[in-house]
């Protein structure tokens, strides 16, 4: 890559989101904003080669964009309320502070995450216009062909016009309740990269959104608490896998090479993140991420944190993690007594990590023979074929 | 931005009717302030008649277009600036407790 194309990508990446904000603020329209930022790459890629990188890049993109939407209104058909935005476009002195210009964004991604929109319509508006990221890109993580996903982003942002879905930020009690919704589109975002087939961009992504929410509404603890969840899940990314790829748990993971810096911010976040259900998860995180080894780990700290999280979010899996959590704690029975209640009613009948965890805790109190068959039942209930050995594995060892 | 905002029943109403507001107070407030340009409860079902024409002929039938358990029992006009304002009017309503409301914008060229 030239320097100039590489300017125009470092350029483009930063300031495509902002110019796309900036323009749906003062025009509402979205497609024409989208237009117009990548044209102003377009010309960018075209120029710099010759005439040299602008000093302030970001700003001659700006612009190029505000100009060519100036001219696409102009020669659109004259109906007044195009003419009010040429007049919003034109005005000669548009001194608007930094402070706004992020606003902007912020405004984008509440509006890309109303609760009038479907969850994945959500989520796929907020990668694309919020972060910029290509719709093939998109399309690759949801499974689709690019065609199909250019058409539901089509879609969602016609409903945004058509429903009268407002570009703002909410404010008082309609701030608290909306909040959950953004936060759970940016976790979903930040699950996408995280997966074991997921595209890592999205975690990244979902990092820099959080840390903008978090900058711009730093009295709402849950968007702390968010943020320090991704950091210091994110902190173990470079250990989670074997030279063959196979996903490694927390206790064959090298610590060494957790990231120092994402821990401690994690860690220090937590001063603000409140009890929510993302501090509480970003708690339990931290525990893991700040114990020098894997048998070090204050795991009656974990289990609290779990305990918490089981009266606001009593789901199966969490039920089970608590199960897990309190057999380390407290020890094998206490964790079994607590597996056999999780399983009450059947929602974890058949799942592999809840009978993995009744084999490892049948071994820990002392029954090798009932475990082994168990971590065979396991290996038979899995898809995966190293997850099926190391299971197998595990039986072979307790059972001579 | 103007709304259709459709008043339906439910067959599973909110577990807490009682909650909900009155709804002279909800229509006497937003004819105050501007939120609601008309409206009215409809007549039940039965008294509707279905209007059709085909191949140009009158075809006349009585009672609503289909057989649904929940039905539209009103409607009110709305003037808003944008969904989040209708919403708000909407979920005022005491209908949203004992029902469902469907807000429809209005195409305005």
């Amino acid at each position: 890559m030239t320097d100039a194309a590489r300017a125009v990508a470092d350029a483009g990446a930063e300031a495509y989101p902002r110019i796309v904000a900036a323009l749906i603020r003062v025009t509402g329209d979205w497609t024409l904003a989208e237009d117009c930022a990548q044209e102003a790459l377009a010309a960018a890629l075209e120029r710099w080669p010759h005439q040299g990188v602008p000093d302030n890049p970001g700003g001659w993109l700006m612009t190029t964009a505000r100009n060519r939407a100036v001219d696409v209104l102009r020669r659109a058909t004259v109906e007044r309320r195009k003419l009010r935005d040429l007049a919003l476009l034109t005005d000669p002195a548009p001194a608007r502070p930094e402070g706004d210009v992020v606003d902007d964004r912020l405004r984008l991604i509440f509006t890309c995450c109303h609760p009038a929109l479907a969850l994945e319509a959500r989520v796929a508006l907020t990668l694309r216009t919020v972060a910029g990221v290509p719709t093939a890109d998109i399309a690759r993580a949801f499974l689709v062909t690019e065609s199909t996903m250019t058409r539901r982003l089509t879609r969602a942002k016609a409903r945004i016009a058509a429903a009268g879905v407002p570009y703002r930020v909410p404010t008082g009690p309609a701030l608290v309740e909306r909040l959950p919704g953004v936060l759970g589109v940016l976790y979903l975002l930040f699950t996408r990269g995280y997966d074991a087939d997921g595209e890592p961009a999205f975690a990244a992504e979902a990092i820099r959104l959080a840390r903008l929410l978090h900058t711009l509404l730093p009295d709402q603890p849950e968007a702390a608490g968010l943020l320090a969840l991704f950091l210091l899940h994110h902190s173990r990314r470079a250990t989670r896998r074997d030279p063959s790829g196979d996903l490694l748990t927390l206790d064959q993971q090298d610590r060494t090479r957790w990231d120092r810096a994402a821990i401690a911010e994690g860690v220090a976040l937590l001063d603000r993140a409140g009890d929510g259900p993302y501090a509480l998860q970003a708690r339990i995180a931290a525990a893991h991420a700040t114990a020098p080894t894997a048998a070090e780990t204050d795991w009656p700290a974990i289990a609290r944190c779990y305990d918490a999280l089981a009266l606001v979010h009593p789901t199966p899996v969490v039920r089970l993690n608590r199960a897990v959590a309190h057999g380390y704690a407290y020890g094998p029975a206490a964790g079994l007594a607590l597996l056999a209640e999780a399983r009450e009613g059947g929602a974890l009948d058949g799942y592999p990590p809840a009978m993995a965890a009744e084999a490892e805790l049948t071994a820990r109190r002392g029954d090798p023979v009932r475990a082994a068959a168990l971590f065979r039942a396991t290996a038979d209930a899995v898809r995966s074929d190293p997850e099926r050995r190391a299971l197998l594995r595990r039986a072979a060892e307790l059972s001579p | 931005m103007k709304y259709m905002m459709l008043v339906c029943t439910d067959t599973q109403p909110d577990r807490n009717p009682d909650a909900a507001p009155d709804i002279e107070k909800w229509v006497a407030e937003r004819d105050a302030n501007g939120q609601r340009l008309t409206g009215s409860r409809f007549a039940p079902p039965s008294a509707a008649t279905t209007v059709r024409v085909r191949d140009g002929e009158l075809l006349l039938s009585d009672g609503p277009f289909a057989e649904t358990k929940e039905v539209i029992v009103g409607f009110d006009l709305l003037e808003c600036a944008d969904l989040d304002e209708a919403i708000e009017v909407a979920r005022a309503h005491p209908m949203a407790y004992a029902g469902r409301i469907e807000l429809r914008p209005l195409v305005e060229d």
